[in-house]
């Protein structure tokens, strides 16, 4: 892991809500390197900073100071504009709530961020089924999202968030929606993906058996990082990108 | 794939959608309509005041128009009639002796104007002998016969045979005045043109005036109304001594409502469209802050601004021009239909239109070029309905949206 590239960085981060007496500090200073093919866990009580830091780190949400770099991109320097085509091609997202778009299909909703990104239509079809078969759900491909269950809906969301063949996926609490066995189903997937692709992974999560499958946990308290644990990978892991 | 998500988006609250498209089909046909109808109405009015009242174009003395006095003839009247009438761009062509005055049966008197004609080719211009409801149109022949409109003949209270005196001043200044028998009784939808006019032989009128074989007026209907410009400046060329005036001058109040009918027309959908606006607008403004969260999303992963304003400008335009094509198509059935068998006004308010001069009975008609032009309103309407929606939904933040429930 040590020789691992690094895909994102950042240094003294610091986000502040509000100014005066009521002002906020969410995050605090917060140097965090993350490498290729982590699996990643943030961790930590309400309030502690998680989806605020995972929100600058996917461009979402802009620092009060310090600096993220994604690839060696400073995005805090990038315009909004550039900020979105940023994310479009490097960051993938799965959201705690899936954020499909209800009247597009399973497919169509895989299949709409490489439409923005103007892939050609024989490679996104393409990727869209072999997409829907990682995740499982090659026979739902035609279903609205108001036809798949919970944790159906939420695979999708990886599918979606993994067609744009992004540096990494950020989720944020994804499996806080989910009953425990499709909760179970949906880190099979996520795991199974960062095991044999070496996808990167970043979580925010409150779940602990999100937190016993990754192979990093951050502990955030009070904005700050309190802990940070490195877990060994198993001998069969898909080895981490160098740089 | 962004029309076809705003397709599927449009269709997400279907009653809603199918108000906003029911009140765009009914605003573009009542727009449309109306429009015809006021088309309709001033062309009638335009038709009807040149076939039967003031023709394509009048001659008269320059003075006649501000004095009208009988002395005011025009020279050589009857070879100027002769001329024009042998013109093949004419399609009828009159001259007439006139003179204003006083009108008195044994029980009333008013004022009037009297029109001497030479009947047979007052008739082909004007067509008054076919207004006559009650006893007979003037003959060439016959002398001191007079017919006049309904409404004069209830005011002065005299019936078919009944005598009138004319008073009116002579070309030399003395009064002169004459005994007349009605022969006939005319009505037209033109109130106040009925209670005025009263028509007699030429003859008989000039004699009274002391212009023999001379006339005050020549008018003159066109078979291309379009020519008309170009006929009379080239007739007024030609005969620079007398003073010509076309429809227009003639009845300046119609001009301006020709004139005008553009401005009447853009005022009129302007302000349906505008009501129409705000209802679209609001609409889509429901629609994207119901979706603030879809949006936020859409931002997230990398639709940028320009995209996301496209889907909610391409919505709100397919949600208008859906409609739009149904009210036109209302508007051009049944603007067809009544152009046919007339609107019928009659029974309420024949009284009120035939004291504007109009017929209670109105066709409503359309040229081409005026859908065409609603067509290009109601895309502009859409165009601008969409602007605020979509520059409410880019100006959301993606975090602040997703956060919402």
């Amino acid at each position: 892991m040590e020789n691992s590239k690094i895909v994102i960085k950042t240094e003294n981060l610091t986000k502040i809500y509000g100014e005066g007496e009521v002002a906020v500090r969410a995050i605090n200073n917060v140097d965090l390197t993350i490498k290729a093919g982590e699996f990643t866990a943030l961790v930590g009580p309400s309030g502690s900073g998680k989806t605020t830091l995972l929100n600058m780190i996917g461009g979402l949400d802009a620092p009060t100071s310090g600096k993220v770099w994604i690839d060696k991109v400073d995005i805090s320097t990038l315009s909004n504009n550039r900020l979105i085509d940023f994310r479009l091609h490097n960051i993938g997202f799965v959201f705690q709530a899936y954020n499909l778009i209800p009247v597009l299909t399973a497919k169509e909703n895989i299949e709409f961020i490489m439409l923005l990104q103007k892939r050609p239509k024989a490679e996104r079809q393409q990727r869209v089924l072999a997409l829907l078969k990682e995740v499982g759900l090659s026979d739902k491909k035609d279903s609205r999202p108001d036809a798949l269950s919970g944790g159906q809906q939420q695979r999708v969301a990886v599918a979606r968030a993994l067609a744009s063949k992004p540096k990494f996926i950020l989720a944020d609490e994804p499996t806080a929606n989910l009953d425990s066995k499709t909760a179970g189903k949906l880190l099979d997937t996520m795991a199974a993906l960062n095991h044999e692709e070496g996808i990167t992974f970043i979580f925010s999560t409150h779940d602990q058996r999100v937190i016993e499958r990754a192979h990093r946990v951050i502990t955030l308290v009070d904005g700050a990082i309190a802990k940070d644990e490195l877990i060994e990978y198993p001998s069969d892991h898909a080895q981490p990108e160098t740089a | 794939m962004l029309l076809q998500i705003a397709w599927k988006n449009i269709w997400r609250n279907k009653v809603r959608s199918l108000v906003v498209l029911g009140s765009v089909v009914l605003g573009v046909w009542v727009g449309a309509f109306m429009v015809a109808y006021i088309y309709g109405l001033m062309n009638q009015r335009l038709k009807d005041a040149t076939e039967y009242e003031v023709s394509h174009f009048q001659l008269h003395h320059p003075n006649f128009d501000r004095d009208k006095e009988a002395k005011y003839f025009l020279d050589n009247s009857t070879d100027l009639l002769g001329e024009i009438q042998k013109d093949k761009a004419i399609r009828a062509a009159t001259a007439r002796v006139i003179a204003y005055g006083v009108v008195a049966s044994a029980k009333s008197s008013t004022g009037g104007k009297f029109i001497g004609v030479l009947p047979e080719s007052e008739n082909a211009v004007t067509g008054i002998g076919d207004f006559v409801i009650e006893g007979n149109y003037l003959k060439s022949n016959a002398k001191n016969k007079a017919i006049i409109g309904e409404k004069l003949a209830d005011k002065l209270k005299v019936k078919v045979r009944s005598k009138v005196v004319l008073t009116f001043p002579a070309a030399d200044g003395s009064i002169a005045a004459g005994a007349f028998r009605i022969i006939g009784i005319y009505k037209t939808y033109n109130k106040g043109f009925e209670e005025s006019n009263i028509y007699v032989n030429a003859p008989d009128l000039a004699k009274l005036t002391e212009t023999p074989n001379q006339f005050h007026e020549i008018a003159a209907l066109l078979h291309q109304p379009d020519s008309l410009e170009a006929y009379t400046a080239t007739l007024q060329a030609k005969h620079p001594e007398v003073f010509l005036e076309t429809w227009k001058e003639l009845s300046p109040e119609l001009g301006l409502m020709i004139d005008s009918f553009d401005q009447y027309l853009y005022i009129f959908l302007i302000i349906i469209l505008l009501a129409l606006s705000f209802g679209i607008i609001n609409t889509m403004l429901m629609a994207v802050l119901e979706r603030g969260r879809e949006i936020g999303m859409l931002m997230a992963i990398g639709m940028n601004k320009g995209r996301l304003f496209g889907m909610i400008f391409i919505e709100t335009l397919m949600l208008v021009l859906i409609a739009a094509p149904f009210g036109l198509a209302f508007a051009y059935f049944t603007v067809s239909y009544f152009g046919e068998v007339g609107l019928d006004f009659s029974e309420v308010y024949d009284e009120g239109y035939a004291a504007l001069g109009f017929k209670s009975l109105i066709y409503p008609a359309m040229e081409n070029a005026y859908y065409f032009k609603i067509i290009v309103m109601v895309v502009i309407t859409a165009v601008l309905s969409s602007l605020y929606p979509a520059w409410t939904a880019i100006r959301l933040n993606p975090v602040e949206a997703m956060s919402k429930l």
